[in-house]
């Protein structure tokens, strides 16, 4: 069977052809395990596949379709980054340290999926453990940007975001602590939204940084991202950061985003805040050149543009460097070689075996951000650094608090650059870390935001809007996004076939 | 803030658990100045009275009923364990 039908093939439209029986989830699932087989040794998205398991979760997924039972995720394939501990699967974080990581339990993320009736289509690269901006710093090497294979794909998620580029699965989850759902998205040209902080439960996502951490969704559009939501969010005992809130359906204002939305004006009495700290020395032109285009839609649609200030958000990279890599420092503790992952095959004593494990196990980035976050957490420096970083976090989400009296949603690019070219940043780890200026706020503030196609750039790799929404208004974002997608076409162009 | 000399890169790193060699000590060093020399920036920044904040969401931590809730299924945690005998995990000998 010719597979060009999966091509930018939206999850509803999935779900219709199952529905009305034009296919099975086998079928779909052998399709898109094809499409994998072909390009992933180009772009390495996938650290794993099981045919044997993915499939029968598809037969199970047919016989509830049979019964009538059919979801908006029954038996359609979803790809899932990495980090999310899967049962009876390879859960290895990109690193060394869990190579050999099978899990003996779900994530609540999967146990959703599960419950849905989804099918796993396998696990996604990214940076080890999550850290990094370029999907290079995986054991299994880099993910490869489908619009430029010699150009990365963003990170940390940069598999999940090239997976749904390249249309190797309709749409994936990822993680995001400083804007890796979101920077990847921009970067590849696909749709991630990082919800809420608390929305989406942290059980069995590999920690990073768990005051930031937050599990978000990949799709080719801001409907399907609000089908992803609808499965993903929801409260669970066994995170105690999990918000226990009523579900909601993120659906529900793709219509109408705003009360005062009229039928031509879909966006009317939205008001879009624009940043100044956004728009400066940094930016590259053509960045700028597509998220000006973006506003002017966005203002064709009734949204009216108003300046805003975030004073303190040139002062959120330093912060972030500071506090993930003292959570990471006291999370990645548990990488000891005795109860999972890697042990180093030897040592002398009990320190030597912890110390050779460590450093045989992780990768430089890790060790690097681990070492960064065991000194601000050191006798003497603690004051200086981290409490320092928690009382300018403090002020960063002050000046979002005060930006959302003004405004509605604040829109800003993603990233200041397209993607940048294979190795470019892993030199100089700073230069990679100033580049997520446009998304760590948001995890700092914990405040929910995406990153929608919105045009491209040099060499034509793609630029993401960002948007940055006040707490728990993911609907009305969604909304947002869905009527910019009614009027653009951004979101549904794909990158040639990578041979 | 002094930069970061060989010394204190080798004690943090002895805090952390991780061998260093004494190649990648010094590249380390480097490394740390930099990412330091970033974060330094911060500390212009007048937060004099600022409550600092740990946390994005203000929830206070739920307790749950005293109940057992799991089971015992330390034979498939361990199965993925380096090394355990008769249920133990194993490590280097402690004590003498």
């Amino acid at each position: 069977m010719k597979d060009d039908y999966l091509t930018g093939a939206t999850l509803t439209e999935l779900s219709s052809a199952l529905a009305a029986k034009k296919i099975s989830s086998v079928e779909l699932i052998k399709a898109y395990l094809n499409r994998i087989a072909a390009v992933n040794q180009t772009l390495n998205a996938f650290i794993t596949v099981d045919p044997a398991q993915s499939l029968a979760q598809a037969r199970a997924a047919d016989a509830r379709i049979a019964r009538g039972e059919l979801g908006p995720l029954t038996g359609i394939p979803i790809a899932h980054k990495d980090i999310f501990v899967a049962r009876g699967w390879p859960s290895t974080c990109g690193s060394q340290m869990l190579a050999n990581f099978v899990g003996p339990y779900d994530a609540h993320v999967i146990d959703r999926f599960n419950a849905a009736g989804a099918v796993n289509l396998g696990k996604t690269n990214m940076d080890e453990f999550a850290m990094g901006s370029t999907s290079e710093s995986s054991w299994y090497g880099p993910v490869r940007n489908p619009w430029h294979t010699d150009h990365v794909a963003g990170g940390s998620s940069g598999g999940s975001a090239v997976a749904v580029a390249a249309s190797l699965a309709p749409a994936a989850t990822g993680s995001d602590t400083g804007g890796s759902v979101r920077q990847p998205a921009a970067l590849t040209g696909t749709c991630g939204l990082k919800p809420t902080y608390g929305v989406v439960s942290r059980y069995g996502m590999v920690a990073y940084a768990s005051s930031l951490d937050q599990g978000g969704p990949f799709a080719c559009s801001a409907a399907d991202l609000a089908v992803m939501m609808n499965v993903m969010a929801g409260f669970d005992a066994r995170d105690s950061t999990s918000l226990d809130r009523p579900p909601e359906d993120y659906s529900r204002s793709l219509g109408a985003p705003v009360a005062t939305a009229t039928a031509k004006q879909p966006l009317a009495g939205l008001r879009i805040g624009i940043a100044r700290e956004h728009f400066g020395p940094g930016l590259d032109a053509d960045v700028e050149a597509a998220i000006r285009a973006a506003l002017d839609a966005l203002t064709a649609l009734g949204a009216r543009l108003v300046d805003i200030s975030l004073p303190t958000s040139p002062m959120s990279v330093p912060a972030y460097y500071v506090i993930a890599p003292a959570e990471a420092s006291s999370n990645l503790s548990r990488f000891d070689g005795v109860r999972y992952g890697y042990r180093a095959p030897e040592y002398t004593d009990l320190r030597d075996m912890y110390c050779k494990t460590r450093a045989q196990g992780f990768g430089p980035e890790v060790k690097r951000r681990i070492l960064i976050g065991t000194y601000v957490l050191s006798h003497g420096y603690y004051d200086a650094y981290y409490l320092k970083a928690q009382k300018v976090r403090r002020l960063i989400a002050d000046d979002f608090t005060q930006a959302f009296k003004a405004c509605d949603v604040i829109a800003s690019p993603a990233a200041p650059t397209v993607a940048c070219r294979l190795g470019a940043m892993t030199a100089d780890p700073v230069q990679m870390y100033l580049n997520d200026i446009y998304t760590v706020p948001a995890n700092l503030a914990g405040l929910p935001a995406m990153s929608i196609p919105c045009g491209f750039g040099n060499r034509g790799l793609p630029v993401g809007l960002h948007v940055v929404g006040n707490y728990f208004s993911e609907a009305q974002m969604l909304g947002v996004a869905h009527q910019f997608q009614g009027v653009t076409d951004w979101h549904r162009k794909k990158p040639e076939e990578v041979a | 803030m002094m930069p970061l000399d060989l010394e204190v890169v080798r004690r943090i790193a002895m805090l952390a658990r991780i061998e260093i060699s004494d190649a990648e000590a010094i590249a380390t060093r480097d490394q740390l100045n930099g990412i330091l020399n970033m974060i330094e920036s911060m500390r212009a920044l007048n937060t004099e009275g600022i409550e600092p904040m740990a946390h994005a969401q203000d929830v206070v931590l739920r307790l749950r009923d005293d109940r057992v809730s799991e089971t015992d299924q330390h034979e498939v945690f361990q199965s993925i364990a380096p090394q355990v005998e008769g249920s133990l995990y194993l490590v280097p000998k402690v004590i003498e």
